[in-house]
C-alpha cells in the first residue's frame, strides 16, 4: 500500500462529491424559478440513495470478481473489509478508499439524467428509479469498463479487458450512458406542457455559472484521479483536463455568436461542461494537442447537438444527450485517433501516431454497446417506475409548480405581502406557578 | 380630478418623472408591466430556438392631478417619453371621483 496514492485519491473522492451539489447548482439555475427545489432535490437524493446502494451491495456487483466479464460478485457487499487494498501491495490504495471514489462517480451519473426530466417528474418515483437505474444499468456498464483484470479481483469486465477499448475516467459508463438513459426518459415521461412554443428560459444564471464551476474544479479529482496513482499520468490528465475545456469555452462561444448573435452565460457554462465530458475518456491516453483538438470539436458538436432535440422533438429539458452522450462520443472516438502511448503506456497509439484505425474501431464498439445497453434498460426501468407508481406530476402541479406540490416550499420567498397563512396547532398548556411548586 | 396612466418604455422613465416635478405634480405611483400594442411582440433567439415574445416590459406610471393641468401633464409625459420609434406606449386619462388623504381625512384637491 502507498500513502501517498491513498491520501492522492481520498482528496479526490472528495472533488468528485463536490459535483454532485455543483450539478444541483448548474441543473438548478437552468429551470424555471417554481421547479429550481425539486431539480436540486433529484441531485441531493441521489447522494441519498446511489450511495447507500453502492456501499451495501452496488459496488461489490461493479468490481467483484466476474462472471463471464458481465457483472462481479457479492464478496464485498457492505465494504466491511477495511484491511483490504487493491492495485498490488507496493503502489495500492486500500479497497475502501478505492470504493468511495469510484461511488462518487455513480452519484454523479445518476444526479445526470435528472436534467433530462426537469418540470415534471415525481420525487420518491425519481428517488426509486435512479435506485433501480444504479444497480442495473450503472453497475454492469462501471464493470465492464472499470474492473481491470487483477486490480480489485482476477477477473474483471469484457469491454475492458477482452474488447480493450480506452476509457480513462468514464466516457463510457459516465458519459454516453447518461445521455442514452436520459434520453430513454424524456421519452417515457414526455414533453414539458408548452414545450417548445414557450420559452423556457433559465431563472438563475449565476446559479448556472457556480455550478459549473464547482463541476469544473471537481472535474479534476474526476480526470486526475482517475490515475488511481499521484504521478506522471495523473499530471498528463489534469493538463490534458483544462486544455480541453479551455478550448470548448473559446469555440462554444464563438460558435454561438455567429449563430445566434451573442455569446452567452448559459453557452459559457455549457460549454465547459462539454469540454470536460469530451476529455473525460481521453485525459489519461492524449496529449495537449489531442486534448485541443477534442475541446474544440465536443464545443462545436455537442452545441449543434442542442439543436437536433428541436427538430426530433424530445424534451430533453437540460441537454443531457447534446452535452454528456455527445461529448462522450467524440472523446471515446478520437482516442482512436490521438491516443498516444507517449503519454501513458497502458494506452494505444491512435491512427495520427501510426497505430493503424483497430483502437478506433475497439472504441466505436464501446460506445455502440454502452449506449443501446444504456438506453434499453434505462427505457423499461421508467416505463416500469411510470405504470406502476407514476412518474410525472399532474398537469395543474406542472403549471402551478412542482416545489410547492411535491416538497411544500419555494425557493425564494422575496414578497413583503404574507400569504395569509395562519399557525393553527394548539397553543401550549402554561402550567401556573402554583402548580409547578405544588410537589 | 384628472388620473393620467401612462405606459412607457421603462428607460423613458427618469426623463417622465423629471418632467412632472418641473411641472409641481407631487406624487406619482410607477408599476413595472408587461403587455403589447399593434406591433405585437418580437422575435428572440436564444440557445439555438427561436421564440415569439408577446409581452414586452413597460413601466406604467400613474398620477392624480387637478383638471386645469392634465393638459400639461399629457403634454409632458409624452414629450418626455418620444422616441419615434415603435413601442413609445400610451397615455389616457380617467375622471377620478375623490381622493382622501389616509392621514388627515383630507378630501378632495387638498389631499393630492
Amino acid at each position: 500500500m502507498d500513502s501517498g496514492n491513498t491520501a492522492y485519491v481520498l482528496g479526490c473522492a472528495a472533488l468528485v462529491m463536490l459535483m454532485t451539489p455543483g450539478l444541483a447548482f448548474f441543473y438548478g439555475g437552468m429551470v424555471r424559478a417554481k421547479s429550481v427545489l425539486n431539480m436540486m432535490m433529484m441531485s441531493f437524493v441521489s447522494l441519498g440513495v446511489i450511495g447507500l446502494v453502492w456501499v451495501l451491495i452496488g459496488f461489490s456487483l461493479a468490481f467483484g470478481d466476474s462472471n463471464a466479464g458481465l457483472i462481479g460478485g457479492f464478496e464485498h457487499a457492505g465494504l466491511r473489509d477495511s484491511a483490504a487494498v487493491v492495485g498490488g501491495g507496493g503502489t495500492g490504495i486500500p479497497l475502501q478508499v478505492f470504493a468511495m471514489f469510484q461511488l462518487m462517480f455513480a452519484v454523479i451519473t445518476g444526479a445526470l439524467l435528472s436534467g433530462a426530466i426537469a418540470d415534471r417528474a415525481r420525487f420518491w418515483p425519481w428517488t426509486i428509479f435512479v435506485g433501480l437505474w444504479t444497480l442495473f444499468v450503472y453497475v454492469p456498464l462501471a464493470h465492464w469498463i472499470f474492473a481491470f483484470d487483477g486490480y480489485v479481483s482476477a477477473n474483471g469486465g469484457w469491454m475492458a479487458n477482452v474488447l480493450g477499448a480506452l476509457d480513462f475516467a468514464g466516457g463510457t459508463a459516465v458519459e454516453i450512458n447518461s445521455g442514452a438513459s436520459a434520453l430513454a426518459l424524456a421519452l417515457v415521461l414526455g414533453k414539458r406542457r408548452g414545450w417548445p412554443r414557450e420559452p423556457m428560459r433559465p431563472h438563475n444564471l449565476p446559479a448556472v455559472l457556480l455550478g459549473a464551476g464547482l463541476l469544473w474544479f471537481g472535474w479534476f479529482g474526476f480526470n486526475a484521479g482517475s490515475a488511481l496513482a499521484a504521478g506522471a499520468v495523473a499530471g498528463n490528465a489534469f493538463v490534458t483536463t483544462m486544455t480541453a475545456s479551455a478550448a470548448a469555452v473559446i469555440a462554444w462561444l464563438a460558435l454561438e455568436h455567429r449563430l445566434d448573435g451573442r455569446p452567452t452565460s448559459l453557452g459559457a457554462a455549457s460549454a465547459a461542461v462539454a469540454g470536460l465530458v469530451g476529455i473525460t475518456p481521453a485525459c489519461g491516453f492524449v496529449d495537449t494537442f489531442g486534448a485541443l483538438v477534442i475541446g474544440l470539436v465536443a464545443g462545436v458538436a455537442c452545441q449543434l447537438a442542442i439543436r437536433l432535440k428541436y427538430r426530433l422533438g424530445y424534451d430533453d429539458s437540460l441537454d443531457v444527450v447534446a452535452i454528456h452522450g455527445v461529448g462522450g462520443l467524440v472523446g471515446m472516438l478520437l482516442i482512436g485517433l490521438f491516443g498516444t502511448t507517449a503519454v501513458n503506456e497502458a494506452g494505444a497509439d491512435g491512427l495520427l501516431y501510426g497505430g493503424g484505425l483497430g483502437q478506433l474501431g475497439k472504441q466505436a464498439v464501446a460506445v455502440l454497446a454502452t449506449a443501446a445497453f444504456a438506453f434499453a434498460v434505462s427505457y423499461a426501468l421508467a416505463w416500469l417506475v411510470r405504470v406502476t407508481v407514476g412518474f410525472r406530476v399532474d398537469p395543474e402541479v406542472e403549471a402551478g409548480g412542482i416545489d410547492e406540490a411535491e416538497h411544500a416550499e419555494t425557493a425564494y420567498e422575496y414578497s413583503p405581502l404574507s400569504t395569509g397563512a395562519r399557525a393553527t396547532i394548539p397553543a401550549p398548556i402554561v402550567r401556573s406557578a402554583q402548580e409547578g411548586n405544588a410537589s | 380630478m384628472i388620473m393620467v396612466t401612462a405606459v412607457v418604455k421603462p428607460f423613458a422613465l427618469g426623463d417622465v418623472k423629471a418632467a412632472l416635478e418641473r411641472l409641481g405634480v407631487l406624487g406619482l405611483t410607477v408599476s413595472e408591466v408587461q403587455g403589447y400594442g399593434r406591433q405585437k411582440g418580437h422575435t428572440e433567439v436564444y440557445r439555438g430556438a427561436e421564440y415569439t415574445v408577446d409581452f414586452v416590459p413597460k413601466v406604467k406610471i400613474e398620477v392624480v392631478v387637478d383638471d386645469e393641468l392634465a393638459d400639461k401633464v399629457i403634454d409632458a409625459v409624452v414629450q418626455a417619453a418620444r422616441t419615434g420609434k415603435i413601442g413609445d406606449g400610451k397615455v389616457w386619462t380617467t375622471p377620478v371621483g375623490t381622493v382622501v388623504r389616509v392621514r388627515t381625512g383630507e378630501r378632495g384637491s387638498d389631499a393630492l
